[in-house]
């Protein structure tokens, strides 16, 4: 860890409490985000990996353990953070630009001047001329999409997307992933993205933490040294297979179990 | 084609009520029933014709009562509501007391507003405002509650002040909610004033139906008590146009927030 470190998270244990029950979520996670950097959570539903995302953004308190953004402790304290939820949370009483126009209004932007920006960034996003669509007129893809450019709003270096293709069909997805690295490439934030998809955190990101199930622990941490800009054709290589039978071992999947490039979407 | 289903689908229920009034008319004709124990329809029906503009003087006062209560009732569900969501000790304290409330007959506080207040306006519009209050408040404590949490935490991660999550989460959210208790408050209204009336006041619908009452006169009474019905569905189909305006992302779906 060093101070070039976007995001730490140094020895986080959190218990989940339901009455009389208690519910070990995390156990003794560490891990940390560089500057720029995609790195990926994979884990099993259930793992607790949103509850990594909420501890990250200081919406929620771990039991034990540390926060930190920019080398400064946040631990419990909610920040300004591009946090993008598993729904997509998209306000259906809002157009699109006017959801994706929230966060620099909740920063005091005049409306004329948010919904300008928003606008700007719409045919990069594959939305020009939906901006004033209400949700339920968009698909699936559209809907995903215009979730992560209000995400992309949040003046904040750094981004937590939670499953954010989980509920996509596998086409669509594969797109969206394409489409995920180029704006990430143009806009240079550092990103923890949670997954259950070994190829999508493979095709994605710099490095991987596998978590076990519940309560989550680190079983391993693999830097994924393919060479970007990435396209679809990496899948093929043989590093990218070794990759897998690596994330799956960890992951104890045995590989004949596993049922191909994307398991189902968890519930 | 969508209206001329909604007319089939309502032929039944118009074809029904055209046959109860001619029922009626029938009896009344043939067994001839004094006015003064059941008017026949076109009697009621000329009653109404003749007193049109006098009813519709009456109709003027109680409709100043209506909407003024029912303005009141928002206004102060609408501060309670969002006080209570803002403060959790005070809608601990104060939400049972609301649903207790809920268990008194208002109508039965109705005398004590002219005893307070007299026979002015004053005394109609607080009554109209107690009974209209209550769904007001109720529906809107409880769409506030259930907002999705998430979107809450989706708001703090932008740094949204709480003034802001209320205009643009928690307002919205609520807002079938607080349309659904108007429409329920809106019908109430009518029926609020009207009492109201009843106990003592110098002119309205209340007032015109009483003097018709001590006078035997049942075709004005129930010419009346058609004006009263039609005001009531007039008030319940504001309430529902004004759902529709302030609403435009429930127009063309009918999907709730998912989630």
């Amino acid at each position: 860890m060093s101070s070039t470190d976007k995001l730490i998270l140094e020895n986080i244990y959190s218990t989940y409490y339901s009455g009389e029950q208690q519910l070990p979520v995390l156990n003794n996670i560490s891990l940390n985000v560089g500057k720029g950097e995609f790195v990926s959570v994979l884990g099993p539903s259930g793992s607790g990996k949103s509850t990594i995302l909420k501890i990250a953004s200081g919406l929620l308190r771990p039991e034990w353990g540390r926060v930190l953004i920019d080398s400064k402790d946040i631990t419990g304290k909610p920040q300004l953070v591009g946090y993008m939820p598993q729904q997509d949370l998209l306000f259906p009483w809002k157009t699109l630009k006017q959801n994706a126009a929230l966060p620099l209004l909740a920063q005091r932007s005049s409306k004329k001047e948010a919904f300008t920006r928003v606008e700007e960034l719409l045919p990069s996003f594959g939305l020009d001329g939906f901006s004033d669509y209400y949700p339920y007129q968009l698909s699936g893809g559209m809907r995903q999409r215009a979730a992560l450019l209000r995400t992309m709003m949040i003046e904040s270096g750094l981004m937590l997307l939670d499953e954010p293709f989980g509920a996509l069909d596998a086409l669509t997805r594969e797109h969206l992933q394409d489409w995920l690295l180029e704006i990430w490439g143009r806009f240079k934030r550092s990103v923890l993205f949670v997954t259950h998809s070994i190829d999508e955190a493979i095709y994605l990101s710099d490095r991987i933490y596998v978590i076990t199930e519940r309560p989550g622990k680190i079983a391993l941490e693999k830097t994924i040294e393919l060479k970007r800009p990435r396209s679809k054709t990496v899948i093929t290589t043989s590093l990218f297979s070794s990759y897998k039978q690596l994330l799956i071992d960890s992951l104890n999947i045995k590989s004949a179990d596993y049922p191909g490039p994307d398991y189902q979407k968890e519930s | 084609m969508k209206k001329l289903a909604s007319i089939k689908a309502n032929l039944p229920a118009v074809v029904m009520l055209m046959s109860i009034v001619a029922l009626w008319e029938l009896v009344c004709l043939t067994a001839k029933i004094p006015e003064y124990v059941l008017p026949a329809p076109s009697l009621i029906f000329i009653a109404l014709w003749e007193n049109i503009f006098l009813l519709l003087d009456h109709t003027k006062i109680t409709l100043i009562a209506v909407l003024g209560g029912l303005a009141l009732a928002i206004l102060v569900a609408f501060i309670l509501a969002m006080a209570m969501d803002r403060w959790k000790p005070l809608k601990q304290a104060l939400y049972p007391v609301l649903v207790i409330s809920q268990a008194v007959p208002i109508i039965a506080l109705a005398p004590l507003m002219l005893i307070w207040f007299g026979v002015g306006l004053l005394p109609k519009v607080l009554i109209v405002a107690l009974v209209c209050f209550f769904p007001l408040a109720v529906n809107l404590v409880e769409g506030f509650s259930q907002v999705d949490p998430e979107a809450i935490d989706l708001m703090q991660t932008m740094h949204a002040d709480r003034w802001m999550i209320m205009r643009s989460v928690q307002l919205p959210f609520a807002m079938p909610y607080f349309f659904s208790g108007l429409k329920i408050a809106a019908t109430y209204s009518v029926l609020g004033a009207i009492i109201g009336e009843w106990l003592g006041a110098r002119a309205g619908l209340g007032i015109y139906m009483l003097r018709t009452m001590h006078s035997y006169r049942l075709s004005h009474l129930l010419a009346a008590i058609i004006v009263v019905i039609i005001l009531s569905l007039i008030m319940f189909k504001l309430a529902e146009l004004a759902g529709w305006l302030a609403m435009p992302w429930k127009r063309e779906s009918n999907n709730q927030m998912e989630g």
